[in-house]
C-alpha cells in the first residue's frame, strides 16, 4: 500500500489539468454558473476524449477498469477548476451504484453518450441513507414520492433510485431545480408521480455512499490546494506598508498552518482510496471536509476586499467547500461514527 | 531489497545469534549484520536498503533486546545522520557503532543564552592550535549532558564575516579537561537539561566534521533529521499519547462527558491524518536527507501531544503530582509517568528543536516560498552585530 501517486495516475492528472487549463478557467465557470451551470460540452470532452466516464467501469462493460485512485486523481483536478460537471454523480455516485447490477447501462455511461443521478439526497450519509427521501414503490413497480437535494438530476438522462435494497431506473421524472449553495453543482427536488420503473438490481446504498464519500475527500483536497496556491500567489504580489503582505509573519503563520492541514488532508484522501474501510472514509471525511472550508475562508480573507467579490472566483470554491461539508455527511456524523468504529464509546 | 529479502535476513542474523544471551553482545552483532539502520550504507549499521523496511526489522525483532531510544535519541535522531553526511570514513567507523548499541551517548551543544532561535549569532569560540582547536563559551539548555560521552558541537570560527560564515562544527569529548556540566532545573521539576561551560577545552582537528567555515549548513542537516526524529517517528492508529489517553477513557467510564468526547475524537482524527502525512512523508524520503517539510511533522506533533497531554489531565480530573524532586532524570519518560507529567513536558515540544514559531517561518519562506521578513544583520560581520 502506497499513499504516493503512481505514473499511471499523475499521466492521467496532467492531461485533465491541461485540458482543464484550456477550457475551465474559474473566470469561465464564473461567467456561466448564473445562466446555465453545467458545461456539458467539457463533459464531453472529459468523458469521450480522456475517459474518465468509465473509470471504474469494468473493460468487458466497455470501461476502463481503473480503480478508486485514479478517479481520486480525477476528482482532485475537478476541485482545482470547481469543475461544473457531474463526474462525481453520473461517474462516481451513479456508477459504483450499478456496478454490482453489471446492467447494460454501464456501458452508455462508460462512453458519456447518457448521464446518469442517483436519485439520493447529497445530505444523505453513509449513516443516514435515507435522509431526503420519501420514494415509494407500489406492486406494479411503479414509483411516488419526494427526493430533495438531489446533486446531477437536471443533467442527467436517467435516474436511478434506490427504494428499499433495490434499485430503478427511471426516465422521466419531475426535477425542479432549487437555488443552491453551491452554484457549480446545483441540487435539485425530484418527484416521482407513479412512474414506472425498471427494477435493475439490489443497492446497498450505504455502501455506495460511504466510497462516494471516500472520493469526495479528494475533490475537497483539490478544492482546499486551490485556495492555498491562489492565495499565496496573491500574498506576494499584494503590497503594503510597502512589502508584500506575505512577508507579515502572522501572515506567514496562517499560510504554514493551512499548508499542513493540506498536507495531511492529502494523506487523509490517499489513505481513503488505498485502503476504503469505514474508519479511513470517515478519518478523511471528517478532517478534508473541515480544511476544505478552512482553506476557502482564510483565501477569502487574506484577499481582503477582493475576496468578498463576485468577481472574483474565491467564492466559487468557498461554496463548494461549505456544500461538501454536508454532503455525504458532516464532519460530525462522521467523527460520531468513529465513536463506535474505533471504540471511544460516548458518555451514557 | 525489498521485505521477503529483509525477512530472511533477520531470520538468518536470528540464526546465528540468541537474543537471550548477552544484550550488547547481541546489539553488536545486530549493527555489524546491518540491520541497525537498513538504509544507513553496508559496514556502519545499514545495508543500503530503503527506508521503510526498518518497520519490517523493529517488527521481526520486537523481542529481541532493545536500544534506549529515549535516552538515545540525539545520538540516534541528529548525530548519527549528521556524521554519516559530512564525517570522513573514520569518524564513521569511530563513531556509528558504539552510538546505535548505546555505549556511547550523546547530546547537543548548540543553544547559548544570547542564541536560541538565532542559532546563527552563536559565541562559543573555537581557535586553532596546530593540530587542535581551543573552545571556549557556554551552551544552555543542554538535554542529558550529564550522561553523554560525546556531542554535536557549533563554534564560530570566525567572527569578521557575517553569522553564518563563520561557524564550524565539531564532535566535543564531553571528558575533555574543562568541560563542565551544571543541572538546570525545569518546569517538571527534574533536571533534564543543563548548562554547560567550555573553558579552554581542546578538541583535535580530527573531531571536526566538515570544512572550516560550513558549520551552518553541516548544523541544517542537524536541524532537519531533529524535527523529522522529534515529529516523525512511526506510531500505530491510536497510539502513541493517544493510546494513554484512550485507555483511561475506556477503562473509566464514569469519567465521560459530551464535551470530552467531542474534543476527544477531533483529536482522535487529526493523531490520524498526522500518522498518515509521516507515512507519506517518510515515503517520499525514501533514503534521501529530509527537506524543510520535515518542520511540518514537528510542528504538528508539538500541537498534538500538547492539546492531548492537557485533554488526559482534564479527563482525569486529577490534581495530583508524581514527584517534585530536584533530580537529574534519566530519560525523557512520557509513558512511565502520570499525566501532570506528560502534560508539563509536553510544554517543550514546542520550543525544544526549534520553537513553533520559527518551524512556521521554515515552512512559509522555504516550502511556501513567502518573502522573509526584512533583515537587518545579513551582510554585518559577526563582530558588529548587537548582542
Ligand atoms: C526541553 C528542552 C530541551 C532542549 N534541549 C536542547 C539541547 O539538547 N541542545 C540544545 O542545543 N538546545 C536545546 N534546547 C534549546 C532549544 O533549542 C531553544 O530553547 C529554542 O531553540 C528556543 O531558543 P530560546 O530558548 O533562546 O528562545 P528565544 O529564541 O529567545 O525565543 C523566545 C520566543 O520568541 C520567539 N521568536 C524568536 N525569534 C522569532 C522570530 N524570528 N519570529 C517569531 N518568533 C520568534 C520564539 O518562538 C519564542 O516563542 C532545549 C529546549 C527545551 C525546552
Amino acid at each position: 500500500m502506497t499513499l504516493l501517486y503512481s505514473e499511471v495516475e499523475e499521466e492521467l492528472r496532467s492531461s485533465v489539468r491541461g485540458l482543464l487549463a484550456d477550457r475551465c478557467q474559474p473566470a469561465a465557470v464564473l461567467k456561466r454558473i448564473e445562466s446555465e451551470p453545467y458545461d456539458l460540452d467539457l463533459w464531453k470532452t472529459l468523458a469521450g476524449e480522456i475517459g474518465v466516464a468509465g473509470l471504474l467501469i469494468p473493460e468487458e462493460l466497455g470501461g476502463a477498469g481503473a480503480s478508486a485512485s485514479e478517479v481520486a486523481v480525477v476528482l482532485e483536478e475537478l476541485g482545482r477548476a470547481v469543475a461544473p460537471v457531474p463526474f462525481l454523480t453520473s461517474a462516481v455516485l451513479a456508477t459504483q451504484a450499478l456496478l454490482p447490477t453489471r446492467d447494460a447501462l454501464l456501458g452508455e455511461l462508460a462512453e458519456g453518450r447518457r448521464t446518469a443521478a442517483l436519485a439520493v439526497s447529497f445530505a444523505a450519509s453513509p449513516y443516514a441513507p435515507a435522509r431526503g427521501s420519501s420514494v415509494r414503490v407500489d406492486g406494479g413497480g411503479r414509483l411516488s414520492g419526494t427526493v430533495t437535494g438531489v446533486a446531477g438530476a437536471e443533467v442527467a438522462d436517467v435516474l436511478l433510485v434506490p427504494v428499499d435494497g433495490d434499485l430503478y431506473a427511471v426516465e422521466g421524472a419531475s426535477v425542479e431545480v432549487a437555488p443552491s449553495m453551491d452554484l457549480t453543482r446545483p441540487v435539485a427536488t425530484v418527484t416521482f408521480a407513479n412512474a414506472q420503473g425498471r427494477r435493475v438490481g439490489a443497492c446497498d446504498l450505504a455502501a455506495v455512499l460511504r466510497f462516494g464519500a471516500g472520493l469526495l475527500a479528494s475533490e475537497q483536497l483539490g478544492v482546499a490546494e486551490w485556495c492555498l496556491e491562489t492565495t499565496l500567489a496573491y500574498v506576494k504580489e499584494r503590497h503594503q506598508f510597502a512589502r508584500p503582505i506575505g512577508s507579515f509573519q502572522s501572515i506567514k503563520h496562517r499560510l504554514a498552518d493551512l499548508w499542513l492541514d493540506v498536507v495531511r488532508a492529502r494523506a487523509a484522501a490517499r489513505n481513503a482510496v488505498a485502503d476504503s474501510s469505514s474508519v479511513s472514509v470517515a478519518v478523511a471525511q471528517a478532517w478534508n471536509a473541515g480544511v476544505a472550508v478552512h482553506a476557502a475562508e482564510e483565501a477569502v480573507q487574506l484577499h481582503g476586499g477582493i475576496g468578498m467579490t463576485w468577481e472574483h472566483p474565491v467564492h466559487l470554491y468557498l461554496k463548494r467547500a461549505k456544500a461538501t461539508e454536508i454532503a455525504l455527511g458532516t464532519p460530525g456524523d462522521h467523527r460520531e461514527a468513529l465513536a463506535s468504529l474505533v471504540d471511544v464509546p460516548g458518555p451514557a | 531489497m525489498n521485505e521477503a529479502e529483509i525477512k530472511e535476513r533477520v531470520a538468518a542474523f536470528l540464526g546465528e545469534h540468541d537474543p537471550s544471551g548477552d544484550r550488547l553482545e547481541f546489539l553488536r552483532a545486530r549493527f555489524d549484520a546491518g540491520l541497525a539502520w537498513v538504509w544507513f550504507p553496508v559496514g556502519l549499521g545499514g545495508l543500503g536498503a530503503p527506508r521503510e523496511l526498518q518497520q519490517v526489522v523493529e517488527r521481526e525483532l520486537a523481542d529481541t533486546p532493545q536500544i534506549t531510544g529515549g535516552k538515545q535519541g540525539i545520538g540516534l535522531g541528529m548525530a548519527a545522520p549528521t556524521i554519516l553526511a559530512f564525517g570522513t570514513e573514520e569518524q564513521k567507523r569511530r563513531f556509528l557503532r558504539p552510538l546505535w548499541t548505546g555505549e556511547e551517548i550523546w547530546c547537543q551543544l548548540f543553544s547559548e543564552p544570547g542564541a536560541g532561535s538565532d542559532l546563527a549569532t552563536l559565541a562559543t569560540r573555537a581557535v586553532r592550535d596546530g593540530d587542535e582547536w581551543v573552545v571556549d563559551g557556554q551552551k544552555v539548555w543542554t538535554s542529558g549532558a550529564h550522561h553523554s560521552r560525546w556531542a554535536i558541537l557549533v563554534t564560530r570560527t570566525d567572527p569578521d564575516v557575517p553569522k553564518h560564515r563563520g561557524l564550524t562544527y565539531f564532535v566535543c569529548d564531553m571528558q575533555a579537561p574543562g568541560v563542565e556540566v551544571r543541572p538546570l532545573r525545569q518546569i517538571t521539576g527534574e533536571a533534564e537539561f543543563n548548562e554547560v561551560f567550555l573553558t579552554g577545552v581542546r578538541l583535535s582537528d580530527d573531531l571536526r566534521l566538515g570544512e572550516v567555515g560550513d558549520g551552518w549548513r553541516v548544523a541544517q542537516t542537524t536541524l532537519m533529521n531533529e524535527r523529522v526524529a522529534i515529529g516523525g517517528a512511526p506510531t500505530r492508529r491510536g497510539g502513541g499519547v493517544l493510546a494513554t489517553v484512550l485507555s483511561a477513557w475506556r477503562e473509566q467510564p464514569e469519567l465521560r462527558t459530551h464535551d470530552l468526547h467531542q474534543r476527544l475524537l477531533s483529536l482522535w482524527v487529526e493523531a490520524e491524518v498526522t500518522r498518515l502525512s509521516g507515512a507519506r512523508l517518510r515515503e517520499q524520503l525514501a533514503a534521501g536527507q529530509p527537506g524543510p517539510e520535515g518542520s511540518g511533522m514537528k510542528l504538528s506533533f508539538a500541537r498534538l501531544n500538547q492539546a492531548l497531554t492537557g485533554l488526559d489531565v482534564e479527563l482525569r480530573r486529577d490534581l495530583s503530582y508524581d514527584d517534585w524532586t530536584f533530580r537529574r532524570s534519566e530519560d525523557v519518560d512520557f509513558y512511565g509517568r502520570g499525566p501532570g507529567y506528560r502534560y508539563l513536558r509536553a510544554k517543550g515540544n514546542s520550543i525544544e528543536g526549534g520553537t513553533s514559531e520559527i518551524l512556521r517561518n521554515i515552512i512559509s519562506e522555504r516550502v511556501l516560498g513567502l518573502p522573509s521578513e526584512p533583515r537587518v544583520d545579513k551582510d554585518v560581520p559577526w563582530k558588529d552585530l548587537p548582542r
